[in-house]
């Protein structure tokens, strides 16, 4: 009751505050549209968002442990976020400045026209890539190698409980987490690569052939689409890798492949009704008309005609369904049907470490180990959508 | 008389590419009470933007960047949002140029009619309602008290451009703007529009500002002009003077653009084959019959005018023609040879021989496909060429359409203007060396000089070329520049047809009359004297309906 009381009271004053604020410069800019036409709603925004920042600021100077000598599990995570995004702000602001003055015209351009966002997000999927595809020359130790200590924590600091030689530790087995880390950038994200295209491949290419040739065709190929799409993508994943797994073996085809062709099967009907849908909005115009009374036959027509045209958001799409991809390759391998052990995964990662979390209240550095993983796949995913939602801007034609 | 609205050196800029452009450079405008100016120029002349900044408005990324909007002593560049609010729609209100696209589909007509008059508190719910009855009757809306329960769909494009003005009317404001109100009307709705907007902006003693590209329609509405050249003013002058004497040339050259005719060519020799020969077609989309018995003959070298009103099944002729729309009945033949109905059952020879302008160039040009290639395919599709032989091609088609060829063989369609835009279709069909081309409406989304420009054009290539011409289109000035013969249709019948001079003197079919006369000619008194003569409760639907 106090609480809600509380609450209630501080938005109050904010808005008491706001009111004052939009006043006072009214009076200090005699009148002149910008605080004239403020509406009161615009105000009290600004004035919560002061409000946010001064508890942030004091929230971060808290000390970080307790009169007892236990540290404050909450201040420490705050710090450990702000020194993260402050982090990412300026590696994406460098990032930017850096594209500003390398590169041919065509990209310093680009550069010049990026939001901070996308550049961030581009910043992150080049490093994740080259993690990627220098992982053995990067990653310090094998990623099936079990070493001698086990549960190491991060941090490299001997008296936390850490060895320099590991420096983010060691898991339950005894394997080097920045090996398994870097080898499971190349597994997961690789993986989900090749599943993407896959997906794109077979989803683009039926359904721009449902749109231009229509007819039964069309009927056929979007009922069995509208039917896979009926049951719920993970559970008939998991179902079909269910399977998959006792088959797989008697033909000695390893399971992953199994996964990539399921997982793109399942997703590339969502890929076809977009390539349906944008391409049924190209056939109608004027040029496709005019090439097909040239003569012209199906394979110029989707080729060199339609799929100019739909690249843009097929490209947006492709951002999104990687990410898709990705974390249902993550999830199956965290139920334990996806990439098999001892290949390294971060979805398997996060399984095997996750008892890890309950000790954030006393030892914040032992629950950091399975959030290594969960942070690594939230931060491709957030940037590749920071990427796509740029891409999507760009090709729509909205100015600011 | 006291001034109304008065804009001072006005300067507006929009955002692209980084910088802040210019789109209109310090135009004075003075707008007396219940004076009617009417605003033209060219597309891209920034006459919309204007009319909108003279109710204080700019639409997204665009600023004004100086000058002052004074609208009866009122500030509106300065004015806070809450004295606009107070403002629009109850004293100034705005009329847009496609009514479809303005309403709301999801609510009814009087529904949009009643919220700026209740909004402002300027009448009651009731009270609106029965005035916007009133409004529809003085417009002479059909069922006056029932029309504005209908949705938007419901009703024609003519009807609903005059339920929008209805609605400018409602809180009987001061000023209106409109923009191109019936450009995208037939000239027979046209008419009635017209004289509606004409005949209330009278009666209430309002004042407007009339913006459109066509110069015959502004002199019936108008009592003052102003021309616009990319945001420059050129001159102004009360309407009279404007037309008997412009001062400028670029003013003279709007006015002459209607003077282009071709001269009369010979008459055809008896038992010549035509190129192309339509034939008792009947057709239908689905099970809507469009075409009832329509045949006709063009024949080499000529061209042919087809002409009506939409949907009156030009278009689907031309479909047709080139195979796709497979008739019901009828054939179509091609040097007196028969084509197969399906244009997927046709070689590549007859394909080729037929070929195809389109109205929209934004939508006819691949717009991710560069002006060299578009025009190239056809020619090595058809011909086979490649290499510097192909170049060289494309370089004579690019000159053929009076475009320097290393100037535009690597730009793509969006850096072009429409007109050129459309000087490259014109490139592609010629590319695939055809006998017979059919121009669907390629004029009417163009300016009047632009059109001009490219009708030459085509009447030169036709000299060249040979080319036998099918010509669709609902602009009878452009029929009488260009056309060796005229077939009128009317719901999907041929009404008449002939020679051109015999087409435009009397005696003509009732519908031929109506659309000839409902073409708007530049002398000021037009619209009066043909309202007289066809009996002013008998325009437009009641004008078609009697016969």
């Amino acid at each position: 009751m106090i609480t809600i009381l509380w609450i209630v009271g501080v938005l109050l004053a904010i808005l008491a505050l706001a009111f004052g604020f939009r006043w006072a410069g009214q009076m200090a800019t005699s009148n002149a549209p910008g605080f004239r036409d403020m509406p009161l709603s615009v105000a009290f925004g600004y004035v919560f968002g002061v409000v946010l920042l001064i508890w942030a600021v004091r929230f971060y100077f808290q000390p970080l442990m307790n009169e007892q000598g236990v540290p404050v599990a909450s201040v420490i995570f705050f710090r450990w976020a702000i020194q993260g995004l402050i982090i990412a702000m300026i590696a994406a602001f460098a990032f930017k400045q850096f594209g500003k003055f390398v590169g041919t015209e065509w990209s310093k351009k680009l550069f010049r026209s990026m939001p901070l966002t996308a550049a961030f997000g581009i910043l992150v999927i080049i490093i994740y890539a080259i993690f990627a595809i220098f992982a053995g020359a990067i990653a310090p130790y094998g990623q099936a190698e079990i070493l001698g200590a086990a549960n190491v924590l991060p941090g490299g600091d001997v008296a936390t409980g850490g060895n320099p030689d590991y420096p983010l530790g060691t898991d339950n087995i005894g394997r080097d987490i920045l090996s398994r880390l870097i080898y499971g950038a190349q597994n997961t994200v690789g993986i989900a690569f090749i599943t993407t295209l896959l997906a794109f491949v077979i989803g683009v290419t039926l359904g721009f052939l449902a749109a231009t040739l229509g007819g039964w065709l069309d009927q056929l190929l979007s009922r069995g689409v509208d039917v896979l799409m009926a049951i719920p993508s993970l559970i008939f994943a998991l179902l079909l890798m269910t399977i998959a797994s006792v088959w797989a073996p008697r033909i000695g085809i390893p399971l992953t492949y199994f996964m990539v062709v399921i997982i793109a099967v399942i997703d590339s009907t969502r890929v076809y009704r977009l390539a349906r849908a944008v391409a049924l909005n190209i056939v109608v115009m004027d040029y496709i008309e005019a090439a097909k009374l040239r003569g012209e036959g199906l394979a110029y027509l989707v080729f060199r005609e339609i799929l100019p045209n739909a690249t843009a958001p097929l490209l947006a799409e492709f951002g999104l369904r990687f990410c898709f991809v990705f974390l249902t390759i993550a999830a199956l391998s965290f139920l334990g049907v996806g990439i098999q052990p001892p290949l390294s995964d971060w979805g398997t990662m996060v399984k095997d470490l996750a008892p890890f979390i309950n000790f954030a209240q006393f030892a914040p550095l032992a629950a950091v180990t399975p959030l290594l993983a969960a942070g690594a796949i939230a931060l491709l995913t957030v940037a590749v959508n920071f990427v796509v939602d740029w891409m999507l801007h760009k090709s729509s034609g909205l100015k600011e | 008389m006291s001034t109304l609205l008065k804009i001072r050196d006005i300067r507006l800029e929009g955002r692209s590419d980084e910088k802040w452009n210019p789109i209109i450079n310090g135009v004075d405008l003075t707008l007396q009470k219940g004076e009617v100016l009417g605003l033209i120029g060219e597309s891209g002349a920034g006459k919309s933007t204007l009319g909108l900044a003279a109710m204080g408005f700019t639409r997204d990324g665009v600023r004004i960047s100086s000058g002052s909007v004074e609208f009866d002593g009122i500030d509106l560049v300065n004015a806070s949002a809450a004295v606009k609010r107070s403002l629009l729609g109850k004293r100034i209100a705005y009329v847009a140029q496609s009514a479809a696209a303005s309403f709301n589909p999801a609510h009814r007509i009087i529904e949009q009619h009643f919220e700026g008059p209740t909004q402002h508190g300027v009448m009651s719910k009731a009270e609106s309602i029965a005035d916007g009855v009133e409004l529809y009757e003085k417009l002479r809306l059909p069922n006056p008290e029932e029309i504005g329960f209908r949705y938007p769909h419901q009703v024609s494009g003519g009807q609903l451009q005059r339920a929008m003005t209805a609605m400018a009317m409602a809180c009987r404001p001061d000023l209106i703007i409109f923009d191109e109100p019936t450009t995208a009307l037939d000239v027979t709705t046209q008419i009635e529009v017209l004289a509606s907007i004409r005949e209330i902006v009278e009666e209430y003693d309002t004042a407007a500002i009339y913006i459109t590209h066509d110069l015959a329609v502004v002199a019936q509405m108008a009592d003052q002009i102003k021309v616009l050249l990319k945001g420059d003013e050129v001159e102004t002058a009360d309407t009279r003077t404007m037309l008997s004497a412009p001062t400028q040339d670029y003013t003279k050259s709007l006015w002459a653009v209607r003077s282009f005719e071709r001269p009369t060519k010979p008459a055809v020799i008896g038992g010549a084959v035509p190129v192309v020969s339509v034939r008792n077609v009947d057709a239908a989309y689905g099970t809507v019959p469009v075409l009832h018995d329509v045949s006709f003959d063009i024949h080499e070298g000529r061209t042919v005018a087809v002409v009506g009103e939409s949907g009156s099944g030009k278009s689907t002729t031309a479909r047709c023609i080139t195979g796709l729309l497979p008739p019901k009945a009828g054939e179509i033949a091609f040097d007196g040879n028969v084509l197969p109905a399906d244009y997927r059952k046709r070689n590549k020879d007859q394909l080729r021989q037929a070929q195809m302008i389109y109205q929209m160039a934004d939508t006819a040009l691949n717009p991710r496909m560069s002006i060299g290639n578009i025009i190239a395919r056809p020619v090595q599709f058809y011909s086979g060429l490649t290499g510097k032989d192909l170049r060289a091609r494309v370089d004579k088609l690019l000159d053929q359409i009076e475009l320097e060829p290393s100037q535009y063989f690597n730009r793509l369609p969006s850096e072009l203007s429409g007109g050129q835009k459309q000087r490259i279709g014109i490139a592609r069909a010629l590319a695939a060396e055809p006998k017979f081309i059919i121009c669907d409406e390629v004029t009417s989304a163009l300016d009047q000089l632009v059109a001009e420009g490219i009708l030459r054009l085509l009447a030169k290539l036709q000299d060249e070329l040979k080319l036998s011409y099918m010509f669709i289109t609902h602009d009878l000035a452009t029929v009488r520049a260009i056309a060796d013969e005229v077939v009128v249709m009317k719901d999907g019948r041929v009404v008449e047809q002939g020679e051109k001079k015999a087409m435009f003197t009397p005696p003509h079919h009732a519908y031929t009359d109506l659309l000839l006369s409902s073409v708007p000619e530049m002398d000021p008194d037009w619209l009066t004297n043909l309202l007289q003569e066809r009996g002013v409760d008998n325009i437009g639907d009641a004008a078609v309906g009697k016969m």
